[in-house]
């Protein structure tokens, strides 16, 4: 993985690199940018910068300055304070929907091929493939338009009271969380009821059965015990993935998260928060392939790593 | 016992069939393969077969939706931006009339009849309220009963909601031409009967804007007026019996004037000032009626013809990724698969790589680094396929290893048969059906990271003759709130194309391996 890593960053930032930088309008600014360029070696030739960009990581854990979006700031530092708006909305919209998904995936799956069944999974297929702005946009129509329920977008920190986590917040962060939470309800449901149905229908229930147990007690202890060993580890893994967040649910609720700060970096053309946002995502996306495959050992210790 | 010492002589013996060949029967019914068998089962997947039918429409749709209207591709008007939906034939009950709703104070809703009146009073004759209300130019549809509320200044105010077809609202406008043109239009009046040149308005102190063609009527602090016998200026109100007292501009014998000589050039060039009636202007310059059967964008293009280059280019595109895909994966996993061992385990750690990176990111760096020279949509097609094909090259290379070893293989091997023939004559096939399966689930994932690329802006592809469904939701996402259309109509058709094509590809993955029935990867 860190070699995977070592090469996809190292073709980010010579892609990134070598695009022509641009310089801000007022002269006084420009200078004093240009200066600092110098002094950090920015018109060095690219792989030269891609050594100092290496040494500072590993020395000062340094990931480049943001010129434009917060001037001087570190880019980590940038990054980590979009961090908290887009983990606190996936994260609400995580718990709204992974219950949900996995109580819908169970009710279909025992009451396979029944007309509520087929209701679910003729909804689930609409949903999973209706895209999630189609969602956002409903959502703002009807419960900001029309009802007048929840606020158009996301408050701004100074608005809900200097905290993320104060309550005025969490209201204005419902339309984002319904948004993302109709395809995440959708793609949990027909994992769960592809998964238990196949566990239903296997020998290990029918020998529970035959040893007294009733259906329900069957399908807990026996059924969904074996259902969630892939289901789990999916869930943990897009949990993982999900720091990196939706960018087009975050423009359209105005989220000051990850995703937003990717699409104003690459406006702005300030390249070293975009190149820090290229290694967050690569990386983020690497983890939660790891940890999607380390995770079936620990859920099932009958499945081993390197085995095959 | 007797019979056991018996001997029978070998003349007594004869063949069953002598002289006739012993062969099999011919199959009354024709065999049915592999492929004619996924075709059954396929058919009797109703959810898929509709699926299927609605792409074929939305096809059929975006091809043939330029010859059904006459405006052309990139062909816009600024006037008539942002309006609805208008079918002629359909246009009832608020569906498809081109109307929106809006409240109004009483000025407003004046100024809106004084529309349809004006369009009546072409020869000054002071047109009633009935006739403007009768004619087909008004752009009041629907009037609430007044209602009031307190406006800011706590003062009562008098509203009306009222529903106006916003292609009638665009009313009158002012022009200027040369006389050569004027006399065209003059002959094109006589020609096809249509009204185009009204009565210019006097620019005076009942006049609220001298730009605004539409107040042709005397106000006052934008409240209509009229003046009395004993010259005193009143407010007119709306009521039934309202009439309007018109401030055309007069020559000395009373009569209304309809051009006025703005200055310069000869007789051809002399520039001339005159105020049109829009919907019939528009007529007489584009020899058609204002016709957006989608109605128009923000920008004032048909939004037909735009969703319908969207759709185009959407499936141009996702069908180019997914065949090229095909193709680069079908090959990739087909030399994995079946060469195995270090060139397996080498071409594993590239895919490895190339899938660990980020499609945006790939989008994005290609796009800043190649779109001014080859264009946005080969960009997007390039960054489609870096690692598009990883999936499918996987699919491939697990077929393989699971059958290069069977005996067929090793049958065809040993009557001499080449690699590359044992590759795609003999185990290729067999791996066929999972690969179309998830070749044709990459559509719709296309279709939608296509959207959404575009409309976040990192992929830029409007333009006046190219757009895509991206664009045209991110161009309606500031204004929808007014113009649901704007947003409703993209959103319907991403949304159909891609529940359409999620259901045909499901029921294509089902035809195929039967096994797999309901079991969702």
């Amino acid at each position: 993985m860190v070699f995977t890593l070592f090469i996809i960053v190292t073709m980010t930032f010579i892609l990134v690199h070598i695009l022509p930088r641009e310089m801000p309008t007022d002269k006084v600014q420009a200078q004093a940018i240009a200066a600092r360029w110098e002094a950090l070696g920015y018109n060095k030739p690219v792989l030269t910068q891609y050594g100092i960009y290496l040494k500072n990581i590993f020395t000062k854990w340094d990931f480049g300055t943001s010129w434009y979006i917060a001037p001087r700031k570190p880019a980590l530092d940038v990054l980590t304070s979009r961090f908290l708006p887009t983990l606190l909305v996936n994260l609400y919209s995580m718990i709204f929907s992974v219950p949900v998904g996995i109580a819908l995936g169970v009710y279909a799956a025992i009451r396979k091929n029944k007309w509520d069944d087929s209701l679910i999974s003729t909804l689930v297929m609409v949903f999973i493939s209706v895209p999630s702005y189609v969602y956002a946009f409903l959502v703002q129509y009807f419960l900001y338009f029309k009802l007048g329920w929840l606020p158009l977008t996301m408050y701004s920190l100074a608005d809900a009271g200097g905290s993320y986590f104060t309550g005025k917040m969490f209201v204005s962060m419902i339309p984002a969380v319904i948004a993302l939470s109709f395809g995440s309800i959708a793609g949990y449901t027909r994992f769960v009821r592809a998964e238990l149905t196949e566990s239903l229908t296997s020998e290990y229930m029918l020998l529970a059965r035959t040893k007294g147990l009733t259906r329900p007690q069957a399908t807990a202890r026996h059924a969904l015990k074996n259902a969630m060993v892939p289901i789990l580890p999916s869930i943990l893994s897009e949990f993982i993935g999900l720091l990196s967040g939706s960018m087009i649910i975050e423009r359209i609720f105005s989220i000051p998260g990850v995703g937003q700060l990717y699409i104003r970096s690459l406006n702005l053309f300030d390249y070293d928060v975009f190149m820090m946002d290229c290694v967050f995502y690569t990386f983020i996306g690497l983890l939660a392939g790891i940890v999607l495959d380390l995770s079936y050992g620990f859920i099932d210790p009958r499945i081993r790593m390197g085995e095959r | 016992m007797a019979d056991k010492n018996k001997k029978i002589s070998p003349e007594q013996f004869t063949f069953v069939n002598m002289g006739e060949r012993l062969t099999d029967v011919k199959f009354d019914d024709k065999p049915i393969g592999y492929f004619k068998d996924a075709w059954i089962r396929f058919r009797k997947n109703k959810a898929s077969v509709a699926a299927a039918c609605i792409i074929l429409i939305i096809f059929i749709f975006s091809v043939v939706a330029p010859f059904l209207t006459n405006n052309e591709n990139g062909f816009m008007d600024t006037y008539y931006a942002k309006k609805g939906p208008y079918v002629y034939g359909l246009n009832k009950d608020g569906f498809m009339d081109g109307g929106v709703d809006r409240d109004f104070s009483e000025p407003g809703i004046i100024s809106k009849i004084a529309i349809g009146i004006g369009a009546e009073d072409w020869d000054a004759h002071g047109a009633t309220l009935e006739e403007g209300m009768a004619s087909i130019q008004q752009p009041l549809m629907e009037i609430s009963d007044p209602f009031t509320i307190l406006d800011a200044s706590k003062k009562e105010k008098t509203y009306y909601h009222a529903r106006i077809n916003s292609y009638a609202e665009v009313g009158f406008l002012y022009k200027s031409i040369e006389q050569s043109e004027l006399q065209r239009m003059q002959e094109w009046e006589k020609e096809t009967g249509l009204h185009l040149l009204y009565p210019l308005v006097e620019e005076n102190s009942y006049n609220v804007d001298p730009k605004d063609a539409n107040n042709w009527y005397k106000t006052k602090k934008y409240q209509p007026v009229y003046i009395n016998d004993k010259g005193k200026v009143k407010n007119v109100e709306y009521a039934p019996g309202m009439v309007l007292e018109d401030n055309y501009k007069r020559d000395a014998q009373g009569n209304p004037i309809y051009y006025e000589y703005t200055g310069g050039g000869t007789l051809e060039t002399a520039g001339y000032k005159i105020r049109v009636l829009y919907s019939h202007y528009y007529i007489y310059k584009n020899g058609f009626e204002p016709r957006y059967y989608f109605g128009t964008d923000s920008q004032g293009y048909d939004l037909m013809l735009r969703l319908a280059g969207g759709l185009r280019l959407s499936l141009l595109l996702a069908v180019s990724v997914s065949v090229i895909n095909f193709i680069i994966g079908a090959a990739y996993g087909a030399v994995e698969g079946f060469y195995g061992g270090w060139v397996d385990l080498l071409m594993e750690r590239v895919s490895d790589i190339l899938s660990g990176v980020p499609f945006i990111i790939v989008a994005t760096l290609f796009q800043i680094h190649l779109a001014v020279k080859v264009g946005a949509i080969p960009c997007l097609l390039f960054a489609y396929i870096l690692n598009g094909w990883i999936g499918i090259a996987y699919r491939v290379r697990t077929q393989f290893y699971r059958f290069k070893k069977q005996e067929f293989v090793l049958a065809a091997r040993t009557l001499g048969a080449r690699d590359a023939r044992l590759i795609w004559k003999h185990i290729f096939p067999n791996s066929l059906g999972t690969i179309v399966t998830s070749t044709a689930l990459i559509i719709p994932s296309v279709i939608f990271s296509e959207s959404m690329l575009s409309y976040l802006g990192i992929v830029k592809l409007g333009s006046a003759k190219t757009t895509s469904l991206g664009t045209l939701l991110a161009d309606a996402s500031a204004i929808w709130t007014n113009y649901p259309h704007l947003m409703l109509l993209p959103a319907l058709f991403i949304s159909l194309l891609m529940i359409s094509f999620n259901l045909f590809g499901n029921g294509l993955r089902d035809a195929f391996n039967p096994s797999l029935r309901n079991v969702e990867d």
